[in-house]
């Protein structure tokens, strides 16, 4: 074997073009593994874990990109080489065809009528592109995530006073006009609103509304941060007031992390002055009976789902919460095959919010939960280090996607993870969400399948059994296909449940079986 | 109160026009819905340096 590592100084390509360069490079005869990665401090890491030593690497800053190439001999090492360079140059363009616009500037020449930006630039530059297109009269959607909160608030400052809505940082999923920014879910037109700062969280909601038979008005993102003190949910207002005066959403539906207490109090309050009903899910948070008023509350996104339906004037289904008898002695009957080692869930998430919401939703069942994301501030573990006990892991956290493309794209680093838990004799089942839609990878199962097939050849070889539930977010409409990807993961022996809540519940089962049955059964927790 | 004109229509009730700056699918998948997008051929400002990208940022505005 014989590696090369480049290190092209300031030259940039986003994560999503890297990532199908490195897949390409990886799959040419004679190729071991390769990498074509922005220089970040995650990057390098990753990249030295696989086996890439060198000062180049270590020299090389976040705006370098690194290729990295291991082949079985120098001629496949060359091809590689070259392979990556025709990748990387522009390629010719046809006669008379113009350059893309290189600035907000130049491409409002081609759409001087343009009213909203979508900008994915890396975290340090983003602020200073969503700037220039609020001054040019912009909307915005700000994907970018590692965005100072102070930077957060002056954008949104900004924004507030030209009337324009500025979603984002970090913000994963908008429906604008049944439009999808960002990532999202094929999902049929309606009459229910969704404010969310959290982009899984309106994916979930949505697509559950969407399996009921009903439809979505708006889905504004707002990012996580927007309901922390500082920003004090200036978004998440503006929000609310729009859907109330919009003439296509009669239901409102906020969904966030638990905000911070006075933001909660501002928010609640500009929800109780709604005249259209206001459902709440603050996922497992607590508000106060006085703050909630005449505001319908709902647990988790699932329940969410199912109220807003009924506040739609869809029927009322069966609560959501409760896990179907033939899913329970199924969960039982995996937890009997569990070797006494196996003692702890292991939940690997490409969502935030469905990380954070299976933690809410174990915490009355197992107690809490380790994480990088954690509820309880005392059960912190690094995204990078082992999982300890029963953990949920935040895939799609900043530290796993500096320069990298978000989890729900790219597989590597999960696939990764779920290997390492497969090889951890404790590791009782491994809970996993997948996501469908616009942005997601074209074939989330075909990336999963060989790796579960993996994980479980891994325990068997070690005289265990490992189970897998997954939960799938996504619609038939969705172009990678619900029912082909639940098909072949089911195919590859995980349980598929219809919900992260749900399949949360079934792990915990696999788990501890007999032990917290009754509180499964009490239902809503 | 400020007089509502057409011009103050929110962006709720406007037909999407974008201007994507940064991951290229982005625009594509915009694009398969039938929305018009200009994508942006984006690279760090000042070759990448932060720091002279935040002093021209303070210099400009």
């Amino acid at each position: 074997m014989i590696t090369r590592v480049i290190v092209k100084k300031a030259t940039y390509r986003d994560s999503i073009s890297l990532m199908k360069i490195s897949n390409t490079i990886s799959k040419l005869p004679g190729i071991a593994q390769a990498a074509v990665v922005m220089g970040t401090e995650l990057n390098r890491r990753v990249l030295s874990e696989a086996g890439f030593a060198g000062a180049a690497i270590g020299r090389a800053a976040s705006v370098d990109m690194i290729v990295a190439i291991e082949a079985k001999d120098a001629m496949s090492l060359v091809t590689a080489s070259t392979e990556v360079d025709r990748l990387l140059s522009p390629g010719e363009r046809p006669a008379g065809e113009k350059a893309p616009p290189a600035s907000l500037e130049e491409a409002l020449e081609v759409l001087p009528d343009a009213n909203l930006a979508v900008i994915s630039v890396p975290g340090q530059f983003a602020k200073r592109e969503a700037m220039q297109a609020l001054a040019r009269g912009l909307n915005v959607f700000l994907f970018s995530s590692n965005v100072s909160r102070e930077e957060e608030v002056e954008l949104k400052r900004r924004a507030k006073d030209k009337g324009l809505l500025l979603m984002g940082p970090d913000c994963g999923t908008s429906i604008i006009n049944h439009k999808v920014l960002g990532f999202g879910n094929a999902i049929r037109a309606g009459t229910i609103g969704l404010v969310s700062a959290s982009g899984t969280g309106a994916q979930e909601v949505t697509t559950l509304i969407h399996k009921a038979g009903l439809g979505i008005s708006q889905a504004i993102g707002t990012g996580g941060g927007d309901l922390s003190e500082q920003v004090g949910g200036i978004t998440t207002i503006q929000g609310i007031e729009l859907l109330e005066a919009d003439d296509q959403t009669d239901v409102i539906v906020l969904i966030s992390k638990p905000p911070a207490p006075s933001t909660m109090r501002k928010v609640l309050e500009v929800a109780r002055r709604c005249r259209k009903p206001v459902l709440v899910n603050f996922l497992g948070g607590y508000v106060s009976p006085r703050l909630l008023g005449k505001l319908r509350a709902a647990n988790t996104l699932d329940d969410a789902a199912g109220l807003a339906c009924e506040l739609a004037g869809g029927k009322r289904r069966a609560p959501a919460d409760t896990l179907p008898e033939a899913t329970i002695s199924t969960a039982f009957a995996e937890n009997k095959k569990l070797a006494k080692s196996q003692k702890y869930l292991r939940g690997l998430f490409a969502g935030g919010t469905l990380c954070y919401e299976s933690q809410s939703v174990l915490r009355p069942l197992l107690g809490d939960v380790y994480s990088n994301a954690p509820i309880n501030s005392d059960y912190k573990i690094l995204g990078e280090a082992p999982s300890k006990k029963h953990a949920c892991i935040d895939m799609g956290a900043e530290e796993f996607v500096e320069g990298r493309a978000h989890p729900m794209m790219d597989f590597g680093l999960r696939n990764l993870r779920i290997l390492q838990e497969a090889r951890d004799p404790e590791t009782a089942v491994i809970l996993i969400d997948v996501e469908l839609g616009y942005g997601s990878n074209a074939d989330p199962a075909g990336q999963l399948v060989p790796v579960i097939q993996k994980a479980k050849r891994l325990a068997e070889k070690a005289g265990r059994n490992l189970p897998f539930v997954a939960s799938v977010v996504g619609t038939e409409g969705d172009f990678q296909g619900l029912a082909r990807q639940e098909k072949a993961l089911s195919d590859a022996g995980a349980l598929i449940s219809p919900s992260n809540a749900q399949a949360t519940k079934v792990s915990a089962l696999i788990t501890s079986g007999g032990s917290i049955e009754a509180k499964i059964r009490e239902g809503p927790n | 109160m400020p007089k509502k004109s057409k011009e103050e229509k929110t962006i709720l009730s406007q037909k999407l026009r974008v201007v994507s700056i940064g991951i290229s699918t982005f625009a594509d998948d915009l694009r398969s819905q039938g929305v018009e997008v200009v994508g942006v051929d984006w690279k760090p400002p000042a070759g990448g340096d932060v720091e002279m990208s935040r002093l021209l940022e303070r210099l400009g505005s």
